[in-house]
């Protein structure tokens, strides 16, 4: 009983299916009180779908649905005690910024002088203190943004759905907005459940993080172990910039094995899962893993360390994000190299040959059967 | 020097465009109006001996029968008016919100189709299913429900089905646009923080279709109200409805001076409806009218 206490959202098996095609598949999670949880996946993987089967809007096929520990089977979207902030938040422009915070306590009957008192402390909660008389469009996006999320937290939710709220800011205030959001999430301890096709969003948000491809978790975990330990090919193209080198497995010894790609460069990396000899093989590399240099004194590697020599193809500078894009010298492989901090590398040209190396051991390689798997 | 004469012909180009529609408005609105107004102005002393007064419009107060046909106009118009509203608003919510592409247009055109035959032909239908040995009432008795055929023509209800039928697309159109714009998202909203079907209606989706709603009822009246045909063939003769009066003055006694007046008052009536309508529903004449 304790268990289920402390979970607000419990989905058992749950499945949604339009037409010939499955968005939602036999999905199994639990999010915990508190926490907020991050539905990762391109557009089309079902996350949307998921999203409404918890708010309301869909009916399941089959599966249940927990929330607070009440199965919600037949319960409408307005008896549910969950509420979601929507993609283009969806404030009534026919109201004032009071009367949207207002709006679900004037529908549980709640006075009009207690629901303006309510509304009021609301907005200074989310820092728009004395804003209630404005009409919505005066606030700006970012402003928009937290009544949105005022008037869902207004009303005590067990759960607050999340539905891409940032997608429709600009790059400034959507870096300024995810500090935000953490923030009030942290502050008001209600359990967040967001979906995002962005990545960064997940990462910097969440506490839990679940990757979602056709309509399945490929991965749950915290954005740490996500990003360090992907267990699947998916996880690791999808979560952060990977290098990705498909090939053959050519040589095993232990966890490390060897990946010759079709034109025959060979790179090592940590197996994931079962891995035999010439099993056809993806390997992902970080571009923050690999070092780059000049000459092999330079780089002061171990003796044994694969070293790879490439051609530089194209700057990408990107302030603390730069990189580097080569192409190893043999094969024309691309690989991408994240450039160190130390500005080492400011003088670097477009055609400049360099060599580059990575620890085999955080790199990490799928058969690729498990992709399927 | 080059630029004073681009703006010249710039001028005269946008004059040129205009002039067929300022042609017609001053030749086939105004001057006619102002030729009735002073017709209304008008008090005949002798044969052929006229002088300027008000006695066409103290006849009409001083008559009652006048008077009542006018309220009764506008009475009816409005119960039209309100019958179309609530008539046209779930053809019209079906048509923007429940339907997509196809289907949707098929429902507007279905909606128009009427409109492809003439008003005199589209009433004259309403004749047949209606009069005494039409095809409603001989239903009816085959049906056993009365004993003898019914004659449905001639009552105040006729002449109200006939009008909202007249002008359900005028309400359509206006609804339709108002609530095809209305994002979907708003209604998921709104039921999300727990509104039920009825307080969505009354605090999302009126308040956004009110220039519609507003514009709808506009047009429907004014078309109800100025409606000639419908009332006096579903209505006969003594439908007495407003427009038979200004017929009857016209053509039947000559008194173009009466008539005149007639013409100048129910003018007067339709605009203090619309300026209360506009009022009442706090909506701004501009707006409405870039929705119609």
């Amino acid at each position: 009983m304790a268990e289920t206490l402390d979970k607000d959202l419990e989905a058992k098996a749950l499945r949604k299916r339009f037409g010939s095609h499955t968005a939602v598949d036999a999905l199994s999670f639990s999010v915990k009180r508190g926490s907020f949880f991050s539905i990762l996946g391109p557009s089309g993987c079902g996350k949307t779908t998921l999203l409404r089967m918890i708010a309301g809007f869909i009916e399941p096929d089959s599966g249940d649905l927990d929330i607070g520990g009440r199965s919600m089977r037949g319960v409408p979207p307005n008896r549910r005690p969950v509420n979601m902030v929507f993609q283009q938040l969806a404030l009534f422009p026919m109201m004032s910024v009071g009367e949207n915070v207002g709006y679900g306590l004037a529908r549980r009957g709640v006075p009009r002088a207690e629901r303006d008192r309510k509304a009021e402390a609301m907005l200074e909660r989310v820092g728009l203190p004395g804003s209630s008389r404005k009409r919505v469009d005066e606030l700006s996006g970012g402003q928009r943004q937290r009544v949105a999320i005022a008037r869902s937290l207004v009303l005590e939710p067990t759960l607050l759905l999340l539905d891409e709220p940032l997608g429709a800011l600009d790059l400034k205030l959507r870096e300024r907005m995810k500090i935000e959001l953490k923030q009030l999430q942290a502050a008001f301890g209600t359990t967040f459940v967001y979906i995002t096709h962005d990545q960064s969003e997940a990462l910097v948000l969440s506490d839990q993080v679940a990757v979602m491809n056709n309509g399945r978790f490929e991965q749950v975990g915290t954005p740490q172990q996500l990003y360090y330990s992907p267990e699947t090919p998916f996880v690791a193209g999808f979560v952060g910039a990977n290098n990705r080198i498909d090939g053959r497995v050519s040589a095993i010894h232990g966890d490390c094995v060897e990946v010759t790609t079709a034109e025959g460069w060979t790179v090592r990396a940590q197996r994931h899962g079962a891995v035999a000899a010439g099993d056809a093989a993806t390997a992902f590399v970080r571009p923050e893993v690999a070092v780059l240099g000049r000459s092999l004194d330079e780089l002061a590697l171990p003796a044994e360390a694969p070293v790879h020599q490439g051609i530089v193809e194209s700057l990408l500078f990107d302030g603390a994000n730069s990189a580097v894009l080569l192409r190893e010298s043999r094969t024309h492989a691309e690989f991408r190299v994240a450039l160190p901090q130390t500005g080492r590398f400011a003088d670097l040209k477009v055609d400049e040959t360099v060599i580059f190396s990575f620890a085999p051991e955080r790199a990490v390689c799928f058969a690729d059967a498990a992709r399927h798997g | 020097m080059a630029e004073t004469r681009t703006r010249a012909s710039h001028y005269l180009l946008l004059w040129l465009l205009l002039a067929p529609a300022v042609l017609w408005l001053f030749g086939l609105i105004v001057l006619p109006h102002v030729d009735l107004a002073l017709l209304s102005f008008r008090e005949r002393t002798g044969p052929g001996e006229y002088a300027l007064g008000l006695e066409q419009y103290r006849t009409f107060f001083a008559e009652p029968l006048y008077w009542d046909v006018f309220v009764r106009t506008a009475l009816i118009s409005l119960i039209a008016t309100a019958l179309t509203l609530l008539l046209a608003f779930p053809i019209a919510w079906t048509i923007a919100k429940l339907t997509r592409g196809r289907l949707s247009a098929l429902l507007f055109a279905v909606c128009l189709i009427p409109f492809w035959v003439s008003e005199t032909v589209r009433t004259l239908g309403w004749m047949i299913l209606l009069r005494e040995t039409g095809v409603l009432p001989g239903l009816l008795v085959s049906l056993g429900l009365t004993e003898a055929p019914i004659e449905m023509l001639y009552h105040d209800a006729t002449i109200l089905v006939g009008l909202v039928y007249t002008s359900l697309l005028f309400m359509v159109v206006p609804l339709y646009g108002s609530l095809e714009s209305l994002d979907d998202s708003l209604i998921e909203a709104a039921y999300d923080l727990g509104g039920n079907g009825w307080t969505v209606l009354r605090t999302v989706v009126i308040p956004h279709a009110l220039p519609g709603i507003t514009a709808g009822c506009i047009v429907v009246f004014m078309l109800t109200l100025g409606n000639y045909l419908t009332a006096s063939l579903l209505g006969g003769k003594n439908s007495l409805w407003f427009t038979e009066q200004i017929y009857t003055q016209f053509i039947t006694r000559f008194n173009w001076e009466q008539g005149a007046a007639f013409g100048f008052l129910l003018l007067a009536l339709s605009s203090a409806m619309v300026w209360l309508g506009l009022r009442l529903s706090g909506q701004k004449f501009s707006d409405v009218m870039s929705r119609t």
